[in-house]
């Protein structure tokens, strides 16, 4: 069972990071992903703050894990969750994303912020290019992992299990594929627009390891972290999380129209205090 | 490899670039080769055997290798992918851009069966390769002008900054136009293949050997003329261009491509904007999907093979 200080500090972690997705889309003057960006944002603090062996001060550390975010949309919540950790300062963040000459984009650069491990935005390229670093530490012989952070939306994109057969055949036991099944793309839901159930069928059938948890449950993901085949195993692991778009904001949950989007000042006072109301709550009640 | 090749004679350029691969990664180990399905085709096998862990055969799945190839650059790898040219240029076209190209990521890309060599039909041909991918920032461009020049090309490009695409013919027999060790080659720097003060073909790949035995033809009836092989398509030798508009007045362009986008498009477009005075005609696959048959039968059909390009000339210094 996940030691429940852990627990504490990596929730705060979450709490802090909705109040920061929610005042940086109330604060840029455009569309930010703010619905997946909060879907994400447990697990991405569970990877980044607990799951991750990584080191703000040192980006190149070879034996860092790797962290490829496929759902490149996502990168304001990469950004910030990186920033909580120390890669970043969240006010420069605030300050420049998205203007003339910033590091911080909609899509993650790398050439612009070496930080991060690679470029993406295109869906559907995330698999494959982590397919090849892990391919390389498994020849190698490295102990660190490969993370690489999926849209369930994104599955749809082929190339996707051109990379699902790959990492079972070169058994790359290295390699975890954390998808962030909010069940909407941009357009609709995921099941009306293109079925993908049943879906951690689909990987079980191409030989993964599956591996599903609540992808809100800050104690289960630590738990599946701690709980993953070791890094020399044979068998690449996809970690499936259950989560609600929009989550933490009652108007933006599993609502299609906040796949993106900026947030009046009324409404984002209102979102700041519901994520407040609800982690007092939790601190109030299962802490007390 | 201590062979002599004779002009007119044909070698196999993926053989020739098989070996090479096969010796640079047998001493380089960050090199890696990968290929979809054509470790045959492409003549990669000795790379399976010399260095196995560094050898990936993806299976039928362009996207996941262009993809894969990104991330092993990214750990600071030299992959070298090899597959046909159309299947490099259009199935995994995103990829390479996105992946590759917008990283400046050192991927290596040996493309075969370019332009009518195939055989295949418009399926397996690549007509329209350099096109796609000429406007892709950061990619270098290469096309052999022969088999001996495609393995200077891989050792000059082993650490060449960014991703360099090379262009292959067919690879199981092209003309031989040099001698191994003939030319110093330099990525970006044309190559003067014969001299003359009348007109100049600038040609590339299969094309320059076709370029040369039009200028001896034109030789015996009085005209001189000069093959330039622009072997780097990106980024083009622009003074090369500068220097034949202004020594002759005449340029034909030759290549086994579409005449948009290719070789004659990056030439027009030298001369375009720096206001040169010369004739210019650009030759190669007109706007349609050819049929079947082999390449010089099809450079023939549509008027770009030997007889189309002596008459050509002729008329352009006749006029000019």
């Amino acid at each position: 069972m996940a030691d429940r200080q852990i627990v504490k500090e990596l929730e705060e972690k979450a709490y802090q990071m909705r109040v920061n997705l929610i005042t940086l889309c109330g604060t840029f003057e455009g569309s930010v992903h703010i619905g997946g960006d909060l879907s994400m944002t447990d697990m991405m603090i569970a990877w980044y703050h607990y799951g991750l062996h990584v080191d703000p001060k040192d980006i190149q550390m070879p034996s860092r894990d790797r962290f490829v975010l496929s759902k490149g949309h996502g990168a304001v919540g990469m950004y910030i969750a990186m920033a909580l950790k120390g890669f970043f300062d969240f006010d420069e963040i605030l300050k420049t994303y998205g203007k003339l000459g910033s590091a911080y984009g909609m899509h993650p650069c790398k050439v612009n912020l070496p930080g991060v491990e690679t470029s993406s935005g295109s869906l559907g390229h995330g698999l494959p290019i982590a397919c090849g670093m892990a391919y390389w530490a498994k020849v190698q012989e490295q102990k660190h992992r490969v993370v690489v952070l999926l849209g369930d939306g994104e599955s749809q994109e082929g190339s996707n299990w051109e990379a699902a057969l790959a990492a079972h055949q070169y058994k790359l036991g290295n390699l975890v594929a954390v998808v962030d099944r909010n069940r909407l793309q941009l357009d609709d839901f995921t099941e009306n627009m293109m079925s993908m159930e049943p879906y951690a069928d689909k990987w079980k059938a191409f030989g993964w390891n599956v591996v599903e948890v609540d992808g809100h449950d800050m104690g289960a993901l630590v738990d599946a972290i701690d709980n993953l085949p070791p890094v020399s195993s044979d068998v690449p692991t996809v970690m499936i999380g259950n989560t609600v778009k929009g989550k933490g904001v009652s108007f933006m949950e599993n609502n299609p129209d906040w796949h993106a989007g900026s947030v009046s000042p009324e409404d984002m006072k209102k979102a700041i205090d519901e994520i407040e109301e609800e982690y007092t709550k939790r601190r109030e009640g299962e802490w007390a | 490899m201590g062979v002599t090749f004779n002009f007119g004679e044909f070698a196999a350029s993926r053989t020739i670039c098989g070996d090479t691969l096969q010796e640079m990664g047998t001493r380089n180990e960050k090199i890696y080769v990968m290929t979809a399905d054509l470790m045959r085709t492409c003549s990669v096998k000795g790379c399976k055997a010399s260095f196995p862990k560094r050898f990936i055969n993806v299976g039928i799945a362009e996207q996941n290798m262009f993809g894969m190839a990104a991330g092993l650059a990214l750990e600071g790898n030299i992959p070298y992918i090899t597959t046909m040219a159309t299947f490099a240029s259009m199935r995994a076209c995103e990829q390479l851009r996105t992946d590759i190209c917008y990283q400046n990521l050192p991927v290596r890309i040996v493309a075969t069966n370019a332009g009518l060599t195939s055989t295949g039909g418009a399926t397996h041909n690549a007509m329209e390769d350099m096109g796609v991918l000429r406007s892709m920032a950061n990619l270098t461009i290469i096309v052999p002008g022969d088999p001996n020049i495609a393995k200077d090309i891989l050792l000059a490009t082993e650490n060449y900054p960014g991703p360099v695409y090379i262009r292959l013919a067919r690879g199981k027999g092209e003309p031989i136009v040099y001698q191994p060790g003939e030319v110093d080659y330099q990525v970006g720097k044309a190559i003067e293949t014969r001299q003359g003060k009348d007109a100049v073909i600038i040609a590339c790949g299969v094309m320059v050997s076709q370029a040369v035995d039009a200028a001896n033809i034109l030789e015996k009836e009085g005209m001189s003329v000069a093959v330039l092989d622009m072997h780097t398509i990106k980024p083009i030798d622009e003074e090369a261009v500068k220097k034949a508009a202004r020594d002759t007045g005449v340029i034909l362009t030759l290549e086994d491509h579409y005449t948009i986008g290719g070789l004659g498009s990056a030439v027009a477009e030298v001369i375009a904007d720096g206001n040169l005075d010369c004739k210019f005609k650009r030759m190669g696959i007109p706007q349609l999907f050819p049929g079947f048959g082999d390449g010089p039968e099809l450079y023939d059909k549509y008027g770009f093979g030997l007889d189309g390009t002596v008459d050509t000339l002729r008329d352009m210094i006749r006029n000019s």
